[in-house]
């Protein structure tokens, strides 16, 4: 990685994290975000260091914790904010929330509460690829949960057989909502299950978007080139509990280990690097950290200052084609 | 005009498409397999566009749909109704409803074909009509031809149809044979077809209770009671104002449908007419339907099961002669 592509995984990194910091806050205050959020803070490595391997056009499916996601591929903040908080503006028109947050316009082809229902589609979209002739790449993420369910078996080995230029990236963050990995998992490890459907599989350091991003781009290129799928499994941790409960505190596991992760942090191991490798200063990490601070901030005062859907809404993006004198 | 088979049309349907739109895949299991309506297809358009399938309906199902949302339009093909719900996440959750979660950013148009096998001993995982369990679910399209005429017209159309379409097939039907209009003939979703006129009773009647009803209206005719046979062709749209019209001018409904009693097509029908048609009608609302129990192996129980001629004239004289309902198969009885 060279050093803008650094700086730009460390300005992504750092909108993720002031983005979520501010759902967080206003789900913890009441102050305009309903239902369930899914906070990815601690994973901005994987997540950031797999979306910059890919091209803008390239396709990317995430899951129920996937705020991150899309603004890793390069989307607005603001229509996605706008869409947490059930706005007209929001990217989804205010229909999909927290766990549906698609924007097509740079191949975030959408998120899915259902665990490992996107690991499939994704194959699909690089399936599709290949018949148009484009030699765009599709990219699943998803969790460690995902890999105990049918449509992870049944995807991957779908995407092998049918050689498709699929790149698989599990975020193991050792947790499925609360129930640990290594109670539920009869393997030892994530990527070990690449072996049973004939594709590469690694394993890397998710803390380390270098890293990731080194591993995700070698796995674009063997998709691009057409030479099938490639399974990798992160290794990282979500410091905050499966999902944001207002003010309650139902955390499953030790502060010790947290604060054993957090010693480890993504953005702090990036900016070590940084000033190692390219001497990056205090001045400029503060100063990218106060432009990314403003950019949430905006996005926060456009979804507050956005209109809610009107009535009228309610049955728009249903049917792509209307139904007439029926029902 | 030409005479094609139910199956033969179905076929026609897809080669015309597979032909006209570079953009049609089929996702079937054994799609070279003789007794498949695809047979062939690998040969004509290559593996890339028919590939070969394993038995993973969850994952062929999701490959469509990421598919149809970046472009293609695929005809998935589960050949037996029952096997769809292996693949029910990716239909009721995503096909269903992604274009709404997404505000509208996607289309989703896909073609789920279900073969209905039931009246044929196959048993309970086999002989499913889950039409009225996806009539539930907003967002799917609902499709019941009973036609060779109308099996290449309505799936030309269903293929072509931005929307996810569940095209349900009375495998019964598949070796009828019928005219088929010449050219590229499409049939437009949301219209029902009046299969015979009459000024007595309206059927309206849905799968193989329409072939069903026909016969029992040609024999109620000797006997003087002149039936409409309406085959409302989708479920979803649904063409209401035919049914409505229909029975502003009989005055008499009857419901025939293969699928279980309750939340079925039939109750919805009669809830529609109940409530915008009621003022026409001049005898309660009479449902010829599956019991509410499981298709059982055995042929002499399967044969309670379903709308027969027989059974669909009964109800017809019945409410034609005012008569009280007849006795129903329950599970308490008597």
């Amino acid at each position: 990685m060279e050093r803008d592509q650094q700086l730009e995984a460390m300005r992504r990194m750092l909108r993720i994290r002031r983005f979520e910091e501010a759902a967080m806050d206003m789900v913890r205050k009441g102050t305009g975000i309903a239902g369930a959020v899914h906070i990815c803070v601690g994973q901005e490595a994987t997540i950031v260091g797999a979306c910059l391997a890919l091209r803008p056009d390239d396709y990317m499916v995430g899951y129920h914790r996937s705020h991150g996601h899309p603004i890793a591929k390069g989307a607005e903040l603001a229509p996605l904010m706008a869409e947490l908080m059930g706005r007209k503006t929001g990217v989804c028109r205010g229909k999909g929330g927290s766990m549906h947050l698609a924007d097509f316009r740079i191949g975030s082809l959408g998120e899915t509460a259902i665990i490992g229902s996107g690991i499939p589609q994704a194959a699909g979209a690089a399936y599709s690829a290949r018949l148009r002739g484009t030699d765009q790449v599709a990219l699943s993420f998803f969790g460690d949960g995902a890999a105990n369910i049918g449509s992870f078996h049944e995807g991957l080995n779908l995407a092998s057989v049918w050689g498709l230029g699929v790149v698989f990236v599990c975020e193991n963050n050792l947790y499925a909502m609360s129930t640990p990995l290594a109670e539920t998992m009869a393997a030892d490890s994530i990527a070990s299950r690449a072996a049973a459907y004939r594709m590469p599989g690694l394993s890397v350091d998710g803390q380390d978007v270098v890293e990731v991003f080194e591993a995700v781009k070698d796995a674009v290129v063997r998709a691009r080139a057409g030479q099938g799928p490639t399974l990798i499994e992160a290794r990282t941790y979500r410091y905050r509990d499966h999902a944001e409960y207002g003010n309650l505190k139902l955390s499953h596991r030790a502060e010790e280990e947290l604060e054993q992760w957090r010693t480890r942090d993504p953005i702090d191991l990036l900016a070590a690097r940084m000033s190692r490798e390219w001497g990056l200063s205090d001045e400029e990490l503060a100063q990218l950290q106060d432009q990314v601070a403003e950019q949430v901030a905006e996005a926060v005062r456009f979804a507050k200052d956005s209109p809610v859907p009107g009535p009228e809404e309610l049955f728009e993006d249903l049917w792509a084609t209307p139904l007439e004198n029926v029902r | 005009m030409r005479t094609l088979s139910y199956r033969e049309a179905l076929r026609e349907a897809m080669l015309e498409e597979m032909r006209r739109d570079p953009n049609v895949v089929v996702f079937c299991e054994d799609a070279r397999f003789w007794t498949m309506p695809t047979v062939g297809f690998v040969d004509e358009f290559g593996p890339d566009r028919v590939p070969i399938m394993p038995i993973s309906e969850e994952a062929f199902t999701g490959a469509a749909i990421g598919a149809a949302m970046t472009g293609l339009r695929p005809i998935v093909d589960y050949t037996i109704a029952n096997l769809m719900y292996v693949a029910w996440d990716q239909i009721v959750n995503h096909a269903a409803k992604n274009r709404y979660l997404f505000g509208g950013q996607a289309s989703v148009p896909v073609v789920f074909r279900a073969a209905m096998k039931y009246a044929n001993a196959t048993a309970a995982q086999h002989s499913d009509r889950p039409y009225p369990q996806l009539m539930n679910v907003p967002g799917l399209k609902i499709v019941v031809p009973t036609t060779p005429a109308d099996a290449l017209g309505l799936l030309k159309s269903s293929i072509r149809d931005d929307d996810p379409v569940v095209f349900f097939e009375p495998l019964m039907l598949w070796g009828n044979k019928g005219d088929v209009p010449d050219g590229d003939y499409l049939v437009p979703l949301g219209k029902a077809a009046l299969r015979r006129e009459g000024a007595d009773v309206t059927v309206v009647a849905v799968a193989d209770a329409v072939p069903a009803a026909l016969r029992a209206a040609t024999g109620l005719a000797e006997e003087g009671v002149e039936v409409e046979v309406i085959d409302p062709r989708t479920l979803v749209p649904l063409d209401k104002s035919a049914i409505l019209e229909s029975v502003a001018k009989t005055g008499r409904l009857v419901i025939a449908d293969p699928a279980h009693k309750t939340c079925g097509a039939a109750a919805e029908i009669a809830a529609i007419v109940a409530e915008e048609g009621f003022a026409s009608l001049r005898a309660p609302i009479r449902r010829v339907v599956a019991p509410d129990v499981h298709p059982p192996f055995s042929p002499a129980l399967e044969a309670l099961m379903y709308p027969t001629a027989d059974r669909i004239a009964s109800a017809v004289k019945a409410l034609a002669e005012g008569a009280p309902p007849a006795k129903e198969l329950t599970a308490s009885g008597h």
